[in-house]
């Protein structure tokens, strides 16, 4: 009996931020953003560094609670959201064990045990090309294998969303390849992707879906296609050409 | 120094003599610490985790308590459990003065508060690299505890040694509770303070020398089975 | 997960072990018996019992702490049985209601021991509140056990018999170490100054460096040991059966003879004196 669900069923989307903002402090890190985002395959959160994007992305995984404003889940079993949704950070997040058995340790905490976990981990492990290294501790993996783990791990769950925090920032060109592939088969099982990344080509080369953030607020949010065509918005201009943008409202 | 000389000879003599009493004394001391420190860490280890992790009302105070505890002087904490096991106490009915069993509760007490200040800090240090990927996963705290000292197993095995170090070489809580009686509760320490009391300065010194070296003993033992496990498991 | 486990499982196997040794301990047949460290370090117990739990089956735990505490462990009923050497608070012990049965049972000695090169001009003196009030008027240093023991009480009455107010002295030349008569005699050979020992202590003290007796022989110093049984109507767990044996045999003939055999370094250091009448 496998309590792993269908992603392809809405059981959680689509994800309504209403006003959200978050303070550190007296510094207002996230400011008044108001969104839907729904199914369909990759939204990808741009921006500069220290745009907001991390705190977004944490903001909508419930890692952290917003200052005002709400953070909803529309869809059918949104009360067990938690289950639905899964994360990989820009630095992979690995236990002291085996890579077979860090996979094993996320299976066993939706409760699946024995042979079906054995079977699933092997299966995970296969489908990230990391069979070979099932037994070997997973912190002398390298950078992206060991990220590559961290992505197979979130796939034995199947969630219906799965976030990413610049998930090869890290990590060199192959490396970054390996990762983007795996994404793209994440995808295709019908995984929502919810992705931060400051690395322009990555976006274009990615993203279904765009919003730009900008020093907390949300600038675009537009399709792909649309927002690179032509954004609307001197900030987002700026980032696509490559400028800084400094609000001259802010210069003293 | 023909003191030291002389019980370094007095050591190596008992050594080699595969002396009866001194066999005997040494399996009570290992026995008495480590079944104490095995307790300790049953109950400082979940504590320190639990600690480390709940956020309630009192947590600074209990840091601040647990940490002070270290430095509990044994003496002390022979004399409370002393108290607390005689015929006159709350617990005589037990009847557990001048026993092994006297000694091992004694030095739990005296070692768990060790094991759990350590325990908290190590796995204070670990939930702040670990909280937000296990939140993710949807790990309670409760299960995270576990985890967590699975994860930093080794860094928790040195906190573990530490208060064994403390057990097998501490003397003021064993003497009183156990009473230092002939094949009964004689143990090492007890044992050095007696040769000691008795003029017997060289033998006194050779026991000490034994005990540490059953301290290195040990302590390389356990090195080696951690290096052997961090190599295969990482 | 299941390493988890298998740790709790070792664990709690190690805590059943302890138990269960913890009750095998208290299979065996045994009484506690609380006496002096002095007699204790003597060796006289590893001598005189072995031959008594031959012929009982009776294990004698002793446990050995200074006077003072042997009789609060009599109190609180912590013991079987006492074998003290301080007959005054015997016999109140016994009065208050805490012992029966006393019986004397041996006697021993205390000696003045000193630097070897005699500073105050004791040696050979065979009167101890002579002695010790020559040392109090030269200043020369003396040690006390200072620890509420029957050696330490016996001292004290000495001092008081010579008219000398150590109480206020403690600290200058006259120093207390609140310890056992082993450590009490470290410190005085460390010192090389004098000190009150009871002779089976120093007989078999080994480190002696200058230290020589000078001072024996006077009556006073005859120290008279006494044993009781802890009143089992007043504590009712108090293995009387047992206790009654051991006591029964200490002023037997032959145990009163096994007393007189233990020598060390062939000399004779208790002196059994139990009269049937």
């Amino acid at each position: 009996m496998t309590r792993i669900p269908d992603p392809t069923i809405n059981a959680v989307l689509p994800l309504e931020l209403d006003n959200v903002s978050y303070d550190v402090g007296a510094s207002r890190i996230i400011d008044g953003l108001s969104t839907v985002i729904g199914p369909g395959s990759r939204t990808i959160i741009l921006g500069a560094n220290g745009a907001g994007k991390s705190v977004m992305l944490r903001l909508c995984h419930g890692l952290i609670r917003p200052t005002a404003g709400a953070v909803r889940w529309h869809g059918a079993d949104s009360g067990q959201a938690q289950r639905h949704q899964a994360m990989v950070f820009q630095r992979p997040v690995l236990l002291r064990r085996s890579a077979a058995a860090n996979i094993a340790y996320a299976l066993s905490l939706r409760g699946v045990r024995g042979a079906e976990r054995r079977r699933r981990t092997a299966e995970a492990l296969e489908w990230a090309g990391l069979t070979a290294l099932a037994a070997r501790p997973a912190r002398v993996l390298s950078g992206g294998e060991q990220q590559r783990l961290a992505l197979a791990r979130t796939w034995a769950l199947r969630p219906e969303v799965l976030f990413l925090d610049e998930p090869s920032a890290s990590l060199d060109p192959a490396a970054t390849h390996a990762i983007e592939s795996a994404i793209a088969a994440i995808v295709t099982d019908g995984t929502k992707i919810i992705m931060t990344t400051h690395d322009l080509g990555q976006a274009r080369r990615l993203a279904d879906d765009i919003l730009f953030l900008h020093d907390g607020q949300l600038i675009e949010h537009a399709a792909a296609d649309t927002f690179f065509a032509g954004p609307q918005r001197p900030e987002a201009h700026a980032f696509l050409d490559g400028r800084l943008w400094i609000n001259p409202a802010t210069e003293n | 120094m023909a003191d030291i000389y002389e019980a370094f000879l007095a050591a190596f003599r008992l050594i080699l003599s595969f002396d009866r009493d001194l066999a005997e004394i040494i399996l009570l001391s290992l026995k008495v610490s480590g079944i104490a420190v095995l307790l300790a860490a049953l109950i400082g280890l979940p504590l320190g985790g639990a600690v480390a992790l709940f956020r309630f009302p009192g947590r600074g105070a209990l840091t601040i308590l647990l940490n002070g505890l270290m430095g509990l002087p044994p003496v002390v904490v022979g004399l409370l459990v002393y108290l607390i096991l005689s015929r006159a106490g709350p617990l005589g009915v037990l009847n557990l003065l001048f026993t092994p069993t006297a000694m091992i509760i004694a030095q739990c007490v005296l070692v768990t508060p060790i094991v759990a200040a350590l325990s908290r800090q190590v796995i204070e240090d670990l939930w702040t690299d670990y909280e937000e990927q296990l939140r993710s996963l949807g790990v309670t705290p409760v299960r995270a505890i576990g985890t967590l000292i699975v994860d930093g197993r080794y860094s928790l095995l040195t906190a573990v040694l530490a208060g064994f170090g403390r057990a097998i070489a501490e003397v003021g809580a064993v003497m009183i509770v156990g009473g230092n009686i002939d094949h009964v509760t004689r143990v090492m320490t007890t044992a050095i303070s007696l040769e000691t009391m008795k003029g017997n300065l060289s033998i006194a010194l050779g026991l000490g020398i034994i005990l540490i070296l059953l301290s290195l003993s040990i302590n390389s033992a356990v090195y080696v089975i951690k290096d052997v496990s961090q190599r295969r498991l990482g | 997960m299941l390493r988890l486990t298998a740790f709790f499982a070792v664990a709690l196997l190690a805590a059943a072990i302890a138990l269960g040794a913890a009750l095998a301990f208290a299979g065996t047949r045994f009484i506690v018996l609380a006496s002096t460290t002095s007699t204790d370090n003597s060796g006289l117990f590893k001598h005189i019992l072995p031959l008594f739990t031959a012929q009982t089956g009776i294990e004698v735990r002793v446990v050995a702490r200074g006077t003072g505490q042997a009789l609060q462990m009599g109190r609180d009923g912590d013991a079987d049985v006492l074998l003290v050497h301080d007959t005054a608070a015997e016999l109140k012990f016994v009065d208050e209601g805490y012992g029966v049965e006393r019986r004397p049972v041996m006697y021993n000695d205390f000696i003045i021991v000193g630097p070897n090169d005699d500073p105050v001009a004791i040696a050979g003196s065979h009167d101890v509140v002579a002695a010790l009030k020559q040392i109090a008027n030269a200043r020369a240093t003396f040690i006390s056990r200072g620890d509420d023991s029957g050696t330490n009480r016996a001292e004290r009455r000495f001092w008081d018999s010579a008219g000398v107010d150590v109480d206020t002295a403690s600290g200058t030349w006259y120093l207390e170490a609140g310890a056992g008569m082993g450590t009490t005699l470290n410190v005085a050979a460390a010192e090389n100054s004098h000190t009150m020992s009871d002779r089976g202590t120093w007989l078999g003290f080994e480190n002696r460096r200058d230290l020589a007796i000078l001072v024996e022989g006077d009556l006073l110093l005859f120290n008279q040991y006494g044993v009781i049984l802890i009143d089992p109507v007043r504590h009712p767990h108090v293995k009387k059966a047992d206790g009654r044996a051991l006591i029964a045999w200490l002023t037997s003939p032959e145990g009163q003879q096994e007393i007189t055999s233990f020598r060390i370094g062939g000399e004779q250091l208790f002196f059994p004196n139990y009269d049937a009448q």
